[in-house]
């Protein structure tokens, strides 16, 4: 039991489990019931509405991500991230990220992790890019990390001082399933930490400072109706606590890294992909956020999505770095897809911005 | 093959399938189940509760396992999940014991 739970501390990575390496998960993705024809794969999903091959649209979203250390292990986690995870980005490339935030045709700028805040370079980093003048500038916060340790209590205040966007984890209202999908005592100190945002106005009625929620089942099933779940959420929350929040991003766990290892540990994969497959929804495809957006690796690297960087898939592109960086010849590639896509497309859609279809 | 089993939980998926035997009556059903569902005097949400008390009181267990997980999905929490079967035992057990009034009356008038 012991030893359970001091794995469950730990990153694949850290564990050496075969499915911390990126080759292993896409083997399993197109093994099996996508192999032996049960399940249609994603490409040939898509080639029935003729949305093969999947090609970008404008550009709208600069997504960074400034390193895998996080405070955290959740078990669902796509990065895989965690306190004993090294990869973080440097000061050199946050540079090059900013030559190009100060040129990007994106009206956003999302910045995500692990627990961005543990980037040492973090706040030196959103002061430059808050300068850049991009319109909506988000930061993941996995809310916890502003109780962690004395030196982060001012979170609340220096993400007003910039007006950074705060898009927080929040997988449910209740502390027991807080609490199973992303450890013990989380639940509790997230109240603290949204109560803090809270005070310094953020999601506030009509308060300009955003603080948007983003949830994820916890466990082998679908998230239900965003609008819904936005309702009860807000209730619950500020009935037991005062809370308010502007909206709810419900998105849909991928079957990779963490989340993936979970479902097959639990017998659940292959009733998940029949799920995912069986909740297809082709409209979805066509706001895929592949499609708007460019994701940045902690090593300055550019894949269509954060998935994808977790999966090794750099961009189909003779650009494939921020160093290089290059809008046109960006736009200008093939998405690489996997069996894993058919996360972003179940249901009402889903990405990093929620539903995709509604 | 045929499945030994009466009840196999690979066949939940396939109950589309009966639209295949008769097509407008399966149809007519499906859009029916479906229309049922939306949301209207009551939410969705309650009437996932009623679905899964009534799936247990059936002791369908496809039901079971559908409704187990459409509460999930609606974030539904355990304890309002168990509480709703207790609603439909509560019924299912109130609906054996009244007829024990039936008994009663019968005895009585049989009894000197």
């Amino acid at each position: 039991m012991l030893k359970e739970k001091k794995k469950k501390q730990q990153s694949l990575h850290k564990r050496h489990s075969d499915l911390a390496i990126a080759n292993k998960q896409l083997e399993k993705l197109s093994n099996s019931i996508f192999a032996n024809g049960e399940l249609p794969t994603f490409s040939q999903k898509i080639k029935e509405t003729d949305q093969f091959p999947l090609r970008p649209k404008k550009l709208e979203i600069l997504q960074i991500n400034v390193g895998y250390m996080c405070n955290q292990v959740c078990e669902h986690c796509h990065v895989d991230a965690g306190p004993d995870r090294k990869e973080i980005m440097t000061r050199e490339t946050m540079e090059q990220c900013l030559e190009v935030i100060r040129n990007t045709g994106a009206h956003t700028l999302d910045l995500t992790g692990g627990a961005p805040e543990m980037n040492p370079d973090f706040r030196w980093f959103v002061d430059e890019a808050s300068k850049a003048g991009i319109k909506d500038f988000i930061v993941r916060s996995n809310l916890t990390i502003i109780r962690a340790n004395k030196k982060y209590y001012d979170l609340p205040a220096f993400f007003k001082n910039h007006n950074v966007h705060v898009v927080s984890s929040m997988p449910h209202w209740t502390r027991g399933k807080t609490d199973k999908q992303r450890g013990e005592g989380v639940f509790d100190q997230s109240i603290k930490a949204l109560k803090e945002l809270n005070a310094v106005g953020y999601g506030m009625p009509d308060s300009d400072l955003r603080l948007d929620l983003v949830y994820n089942p916890s466990g082998a099933f679908l998230p239900g109706d965003q609008a819904s779940m936005e309702k009860d959420f807000k209730k619950a929350l500020l009935e037991d606590f005062g809370i308010h929040f502007h909206n709810l991003f419900a998105i849909t766990n991928l079957p990779i890294s963490r989340f993936l290892d979970y479902l097959i540990a639990s017998e659940n994969y292959e009733d998940y992909m029949y799920s995912l497959v069986d909740a297809y929804n082709p409209a979805a495809v066509a706001n895929v956020m592949c499609r708007n957006t460019i994701s940045v690796s902690w090593d300055g690297y550019l894949y269509d999505c954060d998935f994808n960087q977790m999966l090794e898939l750099k961009v189909a592109s003779k650009i494939q770095h921020i160093s290089e960086y290059n809008e046109v010849i960006l736009n200008d590639r093939k998405i690489i897809i996997s069996q894993h896509c058919y996360g972003c497309t179940a249901g009402a859609g889903s990405s990093c911005q929620g539903a995709t279809a509604t | 093959m045929a499945s030994q089993n009466y009840y196999d939980p690979a066949d939940l998926k396939k109950f589309g399938n009966i639209t295949e035997w008769s097509k407008e009556l399966g149809e007519k059903f499906f859009e029916y189940y479906g229309k049922v569902f939306e949301e209207g005097a009551l939410s969705a949400r309650e009437k996932s509760l009623i679905a899964l008390a009534v799936a247990h009181t059936e002791m369908c267990p496809y039901c079971i396992d559908a409704y187990s997980k459409d509460g999930l999905q609606r974030g539904i929490t355990k304890e309002e999940m168990m509480e709703a079967v207790h609603v439909g035992a509560a019924i299912k057990s109130g609906a054996s014991l009244v007829h024990g009034v039936q008994m009663m009356n019968k005895v009585n008038k049989l009894e000197m």
